[in-house]
């Protein structure tokens, strides 16, 4: 092996060394909560002291804990029934968003995708800049609709509008830009009707930026908070993800542990759908 | 295909979609513009009173700035941070491990991150918020960026270095270039999770934080609890305008 190609596999591996490094103490707060969720009052108190004592300052912490303990986890999963509730809460508004966003955003990123008529482009921009408005900006429309309709104070309140949210538009769009033109052209010569050809080509071949649509969507649905927060005001309504920062710091470690059970869903999408997501990324690149 | 036979299968696949978005968004919408010009108790019509309102609002200035100037300094750092680090990992070869490890904040839920930043630094100031933006977007934009970079022709890059062009001429008088289209989308998807900021500074400081992080939405959360409707359709319009106008701009000139 001569010496520049030596060197520059030695930078290669250096630069990477590097990358992965700083990688870990980006991903480092797992750790934090997954240790933390394992120790006893004693030790808890012992880390968070300064927090206790001053209210600032920083905590020391032990990446393993001196006497680990499984009691966070018993009070949470025997002794929290509410828990329960809101965790069931979180499941079934995330899924049927998500259900609602395919049947509404699938057909729609289709049409966008294959069918030129005039016009499109205005649309196409309305629905971009309906994406960008934050939740703010819609939250009193939003409410004097769900007031009118009397869909307050239930999850249909928080369900429906993400439901006809435009960002999985562009993402599943992005999935139907890559199937080849000729390819639906070739399908209409043969008698394909319309509705075939969506559902064979479209959704056969789409697939990857549905999927995308999916992954992303649980991410930020499975950690909702303004929009429960402005429309539900029955606290056993609410989702988990509102309801954990409530938790006070006298209880630390019941905080971590539900912590640590509200990530596993959101870890094992992440894993299983990983390629999905950065796929999913890339699509959500909107190029008209 | 026929004109209005196109029309017709293109409004059957968008129909629900375009339902949706008007009978939530959209007439509600106009419902807001319109209450924007009256007083929120009798009715009445009142004019420009609730847009003099605001704009003479000490929080709703107070917002804006923060927000401005929090959009301001975390969107260019994210893009340039994420730019260098692609432009590094692009040489790399398997790269994956690195992409999920910096992809891995987007999975973990906003209560969480809130639970270890209240742990470490109990300030809440300006700079941990531009932190926390940068700590869950950086993986989200090295993927577009890489996505990007992956799209420059090999021979455009081979042909300037047969030219005699350096590394860093390469860089910039090829590379850069060829990234303009990829800076629009990326602009856009960071302006889109920058709103989301939102959650870590109500998480962290509730309704009336310190003030170096109160943002827009703080103030619009306020009066929709106090129930102050009429600013808050004046500046939801105003919010609405500038940030139409500002994309078309953005649009026009990014794709001239």
């Amino acid at each position: 092996m001569n010496v520049r190609k030596f060197l520059r596999k030695a930078s290669e591996a250096v630069t990477k060394f590097i990358f992965i490094a700083a990688g870990i103490v980006i991903c480092a707060p797992v750790f934090l909560v997954v240790t933390g969720s394992v120790m006893g009052k004693g030790d808890l108190y012992e880390c968070l002291a300064p927090v206790f004592e001053h209210g600032t300052g920083f905590v020391s912490w032990k990446l393993i804990p001196q006497y680990p303990t499984v009691e966070n986890y018993i009070r949470l999963l025997f002794y929290s029934p509410e828990f329960f509730v809101l965790f069931w809460n979180s499941v079934k508004m995330a899924a049927l968003i998500l259900l609602g966003q395919m049947a509404v955003g699938v057909p729609a990123a289709w049409a966008f995708a294959t069918y030129e008529v005039r016009g499109k482009n205005v649309l196409f921009t309305i629905y971009v800049v309906l994406m960008l408005l934050p939740f703010q900006v819609t939250m009193l429309s939003s409410y004097l609709t769900l007031d009118r309709l009397s869909l307050l104070d239930t999850h249909w309140a928080v369900i429906l509008p993400a439901v006809f949210g435009t960002f999985p538009i562009f993402v599943i769009y992005g999935g139907f830009r890559a199937i080849p033109k000729s390819l639906i052209e070739a399908a209409r010569i043969d008698g394909a009707g319309e509705v075939y050809i969506f559902f064979m080509a479209g959704i056969g071949l789409g697939k990857g930026g549905i999927l995308s649509a999916l992954v992303l969507g649980f991410l930020e649905y499975w950690n909702m908070i303004e929009q429960p927060f402005a429309f539900l005001e029955d606290k056993t309504l609410w989702p988990l993800s509102l309801y954990l920062p409530e938790i006070s710091w006298t209880q630390a470690g019941f905080a971590f542990a539900a912590s640590v059970v509200m990530l596993i869903p959101a870890i094992f999408v992440f894993v299983m759908g990983q390629d999905y997501l950065e796929q999913g990324i890339i699509y959500s690149g909107l190029k008209g | 295909m026929k004109r209005w036979k196109e029309f017709i299968y293109f409004m059957s696949f968008i129909g629900v979609s375009l339902a949706g978005v008007l009978v939530f968004v959209l007439i509600p919408f106009a419902d807001v513009v319109r209450r924007s010009f009256m007083t929120v108790m009798s009715g009445e019509f009142a004019g420009l009173n609730n847009y003099k309102t605001v704009i003479n609002n000490q929080a709703f200035r107070l917002a804006v700035k923060n927000t401005l100037h929090f959009v301001g300094v975390a969107i260019p750092l994210l893009v340039v941070i994420g730019l260098a680090a692609a432009l590094v990992l692009s040489k790399i070869h398997d790269v994956s491990v690195i992409k999920s490890l910096y992809l891995f904040p987007m999975a973990m839920p906003t209560a969480t991150v809130v639970i270890v930043w209240r742990m470490f630094f109990y300030k809440q100031d300006f700079d941990s918020l531009v932190v926390s933006y940068l700590w869950k977007n950086t993986g989200y934009t090295i993927v577009l960026w890489l996505a990007g970079i992956a799209g420059i022709p090999n021979e455009l890059i081979e042909a300037s270095r047969v030219d005699g062009a350096n590394r860093f001429q390469c860089l910039i008088f090829v590379k850069l270039p060829c990234l303009k289209g990829s800076v629009y989308t990326i602009v856009i998807l960071s302006f889109l999770n920058s709103m989301k900021i939102y959650r870590e500074a109500y998480l962290v400081g509730g309704s009336y934080p310190n003030k170096d992080i109160y943002l827009l939405q703080h103030t619009f959360n306020n009066w929709y609890v106090n129930l102050e409707f009429d600013k808050m359709a004046a500046a939801s319009v105003l919010v609405a305008v500038v940030l139409f106008v500002f994309i078309l701009l953005f649009q026009y000139y990014s794709q001239r």
